[in-house]
C-alpha cells in the first residue's frame, strides 16, 4: 500500500534522481515486507525446518558443507531405501543446497559465524525479496511509460501474495523456494533478450535457465512457455531476426547447461517434454533462411522457393520423427506428464502420483483464497495487454493461458501462475490509477487544481478513452468520480493486505512437524510428538537400525533421527513402496517375512485418534492397499477393506482383512487400556472401538510418544524354542498374564 | 577475452576499409551498377522468360527452369550483396555444417557410444553455428534497424562471451 501513495509522490519528484531514490527506497521497503510476513512461523513457534522433503533438502545440504562439493556430486546413500540404497547426487536437484552452502561459506569468510539451519530456515524469506524485485523488473519490461507504478505494484503483490508465501514461509527449505525467482528472472531475461535481440541477454537467460534447472523440475515449464512464445510470435507474422538470435542463443546455450546435471543429464534430446524447443529452434533456422531468401529475390519466385523447400523440409522431418518414435530413439511422454492432460489417468495408472495430495486438481476457492482481488484483475490486466499487442505482451498472454490451465489441473502449479497474475493485476491496477489520479500531478495538488481548472484535468485524462471521462462534464462531478474510484481502489488494497496478512498467518505458517492447538483459555498448547519420538529412536536404538514406515515419514526419519529407512519422498522405486504397503496391509503371518527380509528392526506409524489427528496413517491406509495391490492384485485387494456395504469402518465392524492388517493392530495395539472398559474412542474417525484391542505376536510395543501420535513397534527375533510367534505369543499369554498386567498397569495418559 | 576484443576492435575498423577496397576494386564496374541493377535486371530476365516458357513448354519444363532461376538469382545476389567479412563468416558457418554433418554421420554409423562426447561436439558446432548467423544478422547493415542497441563491436564481444560459455559447457560435458 505504501507504494501506491508513495508512487503519486514518486511523479512529483521533480528531478530523475528523487524518483530512482524513491523506487529504490519502495522496494527495499517491498522487499521487506515480503520478509517479514514470512516470518510468521519463525516467531510463533521456532527456527526450524518444515513439512517433509524440506529435511532431505536439510539433510543433503549438511552433507555438503561437511564433505564439500565433491563428494556430494557422488553421494551414495546407504542409508534410504535399505537395502537398494539411492544414488543420491545423481537424482536431485542441487540448485537449492548449493546456493545454501555457497552462503554459508560467504558468511564465514566474512567472519560472520552462522548455523547452516538458520541459513537454510530463512532462505525462502530472503529469496522471496529478490522474487520481488524480478517482478517489478518484469513488469517494467511491459509499460511503455517511465512511471514505475505498474512494476511496484507487481513487486508488492509478488512479496505478500498467498500463492507464492505457500511455499515459501521461513523454514519450508524446498526447491520452490529458490525457483520461483529463477523462473521470473528467467522471464525477465527473455523479454530484455527478445527486445534487443542481444546475444548477451540471451546468454544470460540460458544461465539463469540453467540455475533453474539445477533447481526444480518445474523448469519444464519454461523449456515449453518460451518455444510456445516463439512459436506463436511467427504465427502470427511477428518473425523478426531478433527473434532468431534471442531464442537461438537461449537454446543452444540453455540446453547445454541443463545438460550438466546429472538428473537431466540426456533428457533433454530424448523425452518428448523437450522436444517442443528443440522443434522450435529448426523451425526458427528455416525462418531465417527463408527471409533471408526473400530479402534476395523477387516475390514471385520466392513463392515456388518457398513451396518446394517446405515441401521438402516437411517431408524429411516427418520421415525423421516417425523412425525417431519407431524405433524408440524419443521416449513417450512420462506419467506425470500424461496427468497433466487427462486429470483421471494418474488415478487410474499411477496410484503413487495420485496420492499426493498437492497433485490434486485445483478446488476453485483455493484461487480466490491464495490469489484474492488478483485474480479478478487478471483477466482485465490481459485485455490491456491486448491493447497495444507488443511482443513481449503475447509472451504475457501466452503465459496467462498456459499458467491458468495447469493451475487448474494441479494445486501445485498455482504457484507458476502466480507471477503472472501479479504481472497483469498490477497492470489492470495501474492503468486504474493513471487514468483517475492523472499521474502527471501530485495526488493532493490535484485536488485542489480539481476545482479550479476542471476542464485541464478532464482533457488529459480523455486520453485514456474512458467513456465518463470523455464527456464533457463538470468540474465537480469529476472530482468525485475519481475520488470514488481511487477510494474504492485503496480500499480493495488494504483488504488486500489484510487477506495475505491472515492466510498467511492462518493457513500457511505451520511447520507441520510442531503441531499447535488452542487449550480452553486461548493459550497456545504446542504438540511435539514428532520430534519426540524421533529423538527416542535416535538416543535409544543403534545407529544402524532400520525403521519401517510409509514414505511420507521417511524423510523426517532421515533427517531428524538419523536412521535408515526403507523408503522415503523421494518415490523413485514403486515396488519397494508396494513392498512397505503390503506388509502393511497384510496379516502379521505375511507381513514378518517380508520384515525379515529387508533387516527392518522398528516399525515406525502414525496415529491421530487420541487427539483427533486427521493425517494419520489410518487415514492414508487405503493408498498403501491401493499401491499394494498395484504390484500384487492377488494377495492385496482394497474391497476387503471395505465392509460389504462399501463403508471404511475401523470399529467392531471392521471387515477381517482390516482387522487382521498389521497397520490395523500396530494403531490400535493398547489403546483401550487408556479407557474405561468400553469406552474407549477413536476421535478421528468418530467411531468407538471393539472392548477387545487387537494382539500382536511379532511385534512388541517400544515407545509410544506422549499424544500417541507416533507409535514404535519392535520387530521381535526369531523364537528361541524355534515355536512360530503366534503360539509363543499365545504361551506367554496364557502363562504370564498375571506378571504382564502387573508390569503394564493400566495407561495414563501423561499430563504436563 | 580482454586481448581478443582488443584485437577485434582494432581490426574491425581496418578489415572493414580492406573489404570495401577489395570489394570496390574487385567488382568495381558491376558494384557501382549493381545495387539498382542487381534489382532490376534480375526480375526482368526472370520475368521475360518465365512467360514464354510457360506458353511453349509443358508445365514440369517451366516449373524446373524457374527453379534453376531462382538458386541463379539466388547465388548472384549472394555473391554481389554480401561483403567480404560476412563471406569470411559464411564460410566458418559452412565449416560449421561439414563438421557437424560429419558427427552425425559418424553417430549414426559407428554408433552413439560415447554419447556424451558425441552430444558436446555436435552441440559445440551447432551452437557455434548459430551464435555466428546471430553475428552475422546482427552485423548485417540491412538488419540495422532491428538492433538499435547492438552495435558491431557489441555484437562481437557478444559473440566471443556466448562462445566462451558455450565451450566450457562442451569441454565440461564432454567427459
Amino acid at each position: 500500500m505504501s507504494a501506491n501513495s508513495l508512487e503519486a509522490l514518486a511523479s512529483a519528484g521533480k528531478g530523475a534522481n528523487t524518483r530512482t531514490l524513491l523506487r529504490v527506497v519502495i522496494l527495499c521497503l517491498i522487499a521487506g515486507a515480503a520478509v517479514a510476513s514470512r516470518l510468521f512461523s519463525v516467531i510463533r513457534f521456532e527456527s526450524i525446518i518444515h513439512e517433509f522433503d524440506p529435511w532431505f533438502n536439510f539433510r543433503a545440504t549438511k552433507y555438503l558443507v561437511a564433505n564439500g562439493f565433491y563428494k556430494f556430486w557422488d553421494w551414495f546413500d546407504d542409508r534410504t531405501w535399505h537395502p537398494l540404497g539411492r544414488v543420491t547426487g545423481g537424482t536431485l536437484y542441487p540448485g537449492l543446497m548449493v546456493t545454501s552452502g555457497v552462503i554459508y561459506h560467504a558468511l564465514r569468510t566474512l567472519t560472520i559465524p552462522v548455523d547452516i539451519r538458520n541459513i537454510c530456515v530463512l532462505l525462502a524469506p530472503a529469496f522471496s525479496g529478490l522474487t520481488a524485485f524480478a517482478a517489478y523488473l518484469l513488469t517494467n519490461e511491459m509499460t511503455t511509460t517511465d512511471s514505475a507504478s505498474a512494476g511496484l505494484l507487481a513487486a508488492l503483490f509478488m512479496g505478500i501474495t498467498p500463492g507464492y508465501i505457500s511455499r515459501s514461509v521461513a523454514g519450508s527449505y524446498d526447491n520452490e523456494a529458490i525457483a520461483i525467482f529463477l523462473l521470473v528472472f528467467t522471464f525477465y531475461l527473455w523479454i530484455k533478450a527478445l527486445k534487443q535481440g542481444s546475444m548477451l541477454w540471451g546468454a544470460m537467460c540460458a544461465l539463469f535457465y540453467g540455475y533453474m534447472v539445477a533447481s526444480w523440475g518445474g523448469y519444464a515449464f519454461i523449456t515449453c512457455l518460451l518455444p510456445l512464445h516463439a512459436f506463436v510470435l511467427i504465427c502470427m507474422g511477428r518473425y523478426s531476426s531478433r527473434l532468431y538470435v534471442a531464442y537461438c542463443t537461449w537454446y543452444a546455450l540453455g540446453t547445454l547447461a541443463s545438460m550438466q546435471i546429472p538428473f537431466v543429464g540426456f533428457l533433454p534430446v530424448k523425452t518428448s517434454e523437450h522436444m517442443p524447443a528443440l522443434g522450435i529452434f529448426g523451425f526458427l533456422q528455416l525462418v531465417a533462411f527463408l527471409s533471408y531468401v526473400r530479402s534476395a529475390i523477387p516475390g514471385r519466385q520466392y513463392q515456388t522457393f518457398l513451396w518446394l523447400f517446405a515441401g521438402g523440409t516437411f517431408a524429411v522431418a516427418l520421415a525423421g520423427l516417425v523412425i525417431a518414435t519407431s524405433v524408440g530413439i524419443i521416449a513417450p511422454w512420462g506419467g506425470r506428464f500424461y496427468s497433466l492432460w487427462d486429470t483421471s489417468y494418474a488415478k487410474i495408472h499411477i496410484p503413487i502420483i495420485a496420492s499426493v495430495s498437492e497433485h490434486q486438481p485445483t478446488a476453485w476457492p483455493a484461487f480466490f483464497f491464495d490469489l484474492n482481488l488478483l485474480i479478478w484483475l487478471f483477466p482485465a490486466g490481459v485485455y490491456l495487454c491486448f491493447q497495444n499487442l507488443a511482443d513481449e505482451h503475447v509472451f504475457i498472454v501466452v503465459y496467462a493461458l498456459f499458467g491458468s490451465y495447469f493451475a487448474g489441473v494441479m494445486v501445485r502449479l498455482m504457484l507458476t501462475l502466480t507471477p503472472v497474475v501479479c504481472v497483469a493485476a498490477a497492470l489492470a491496477i495501474s492503468s486504474v490509477l493513471d487514468t483517475y489520479l492523472v499521474a502527471k500531478a501530485p495526488a493532493p495538488p490535484q485536488d485542489l487544481n480539481a476545482e479550479e481548472a476542471s476542464e485541464a484535468p478532464a482533457k488529459k485524462a480523455s486520453k485514456g478513452g474512458l467513456k465518463s471521462t470523455s464527456k464533457p462534464v463538470v468540474g465537480v462531478y469529476s472530482y468525485i468520480s475519481k475520488g470514488v474510484v481511487v477510494a474504492a481502489m485503496t480500499i480493495y488494497l488494504l483488504l488486500f493486505v489484510l487477506h495475505c496478512t491472515w492466510v498467511t498467518s492462518n493457513a500457511y505458517s505451520s511447520p507441520s512437524v510442531v503441531l499447535a492447538s488452542k487449550m480452553p483459555d486461548g493459550s497456545q498448547h504446542i504438540i511435539d510428538d514428532y520430534r519426540e519420538a524421533y529423538q527416542w529412536l535416535r538416543q535409544n536404538t543403534r545407529e544402524d537400525a532400520k525403521i519401517m514406515s510409509w514414505w511420507d515419514y521417511g524423510y523426517q526419519i532421515g533427517g531428524m533421527a538419523d536412521r535408515p529407512t526403507l523408503v522415503d519422498n523421494n518415490t523413485w522405486n514403486n515396488t519397494h513402496i508396494a513392498t512397505v504397503g503390503k506388509a502393511m496391509s497384510s496379516r502379521e503371518e505375511v507381513s514378518y517375512p517380508i520384515m525379515r527380509q529387508h533387516e527392518v528392526d522398528y516399525v515406525l506409524v502414525v496415529f491421530g485418534a487420541l487427539l483427533g489427528y486427521s493425517g494419520d496413517d489410518i487415514n492414508k491406509f487405503l493408498w498403501m492397499v491401493r499401491i499394494a495391490e498395484g504390484i500384487w492384485p492377488d494377495e492385496i485387494k482394497e474391497r476387503e477393506f471395505f465392509t460389504p456395504r462399501g463403508e471404511y469402518r475401523v470399529d467392531g465392524e471392521a471387515t477381517e482383512a482390516m482387522k487382521n492388517s498389521l497397520m490395523y493392530k500396530m494403531s490400535y495395539y493398547n489403546y483401550n487400556a487408556l479407557f474405561p472398559p468400553g469406552q474407549a474412542q477413536d476421535r478421528v474417525r468418530g467411531a468407538r472401538l471393539p472392548d477387545v484391542g487387537p494382539t500382536l505376536d511379532t511385534l512388541e510395543e517400544a515407545y509410544t510418544s506422549e499424544n500417541w501420535i507416533i507409535r514404535i513397534y519392535k520387530v521381535k527375533d526369531l523364537d528361541n524354542l524355534g515355536r512360530d510367534h503366534s503360539s509363543a505369543a499365545a504361551f506367554e499369554r496364557g502363562h504370564k498374564k498375571k506378571k504382564a498386567t502387573k508390569k503394564r498397569g493400566p495407561r495414563v495418559l501423561r499430563v504436563e | 577475452m580482454a586481448k581478443n576484443r582488443n584485437a577485434a576492435r582494432e581490426t574491425t575498423p581496418s578489415a572493414a576499409a580492406t573489404t570495401q577496397a577489395s570489394s570496390t576494386s574487385t567488382s568495381s564496374k558491376p558494384a557501382s551498377a549493381a545495387p539498382p541493377a542487381s534489382a532490376a535486371t534480375p526480375v526482368a530476365t526472370a520475368k521475360s522468360p518465365s512467360p514464354l516458357a510457360a506458353t511453349t513448354s509443358s508445365n514440369a519444363a517451366k516449373h524446373n527452369n524457374s527453379w534453376e532461376q531462382v538458386v541463379q538469382n539466388i547465388a548472384s545476389h549472394y555473391i554481389k550483396e554480401t561483403p567480404q567479412r560476412t563471406k569470411l563468416l559464411d564460410a566458418f558457418m559452412a565449416f560449421l555444417v561439414a563438421v557437424g554433418a560429419l558427427q552425425f554421420l559418424y553417430c549414426v554409423l559407428a554408433g552413439n557410444y560415447p554419447f556424451n562426447a558425441f552430444l558436446s561436439g555436435f552441440s559445440a558446432t551447432v551452437g557455434q553455428f548459430v551464435l555466428t548467423a546471430a553475428l552475422r544478422i546482427q552485423t548485417t547493415e540491412a538488419n540495422k534497424s532491428d538492433f538499435p542497441a547492438v552495435s558491431p563491436e557489441r555484437a562481437f564481444a557478444d559473440f566471443v562471451f556466448c562462445s566462451l560459455i558455450l565451450h566450457f559447457f562442451c569441454v565440461n560435458f564432454i567427459n
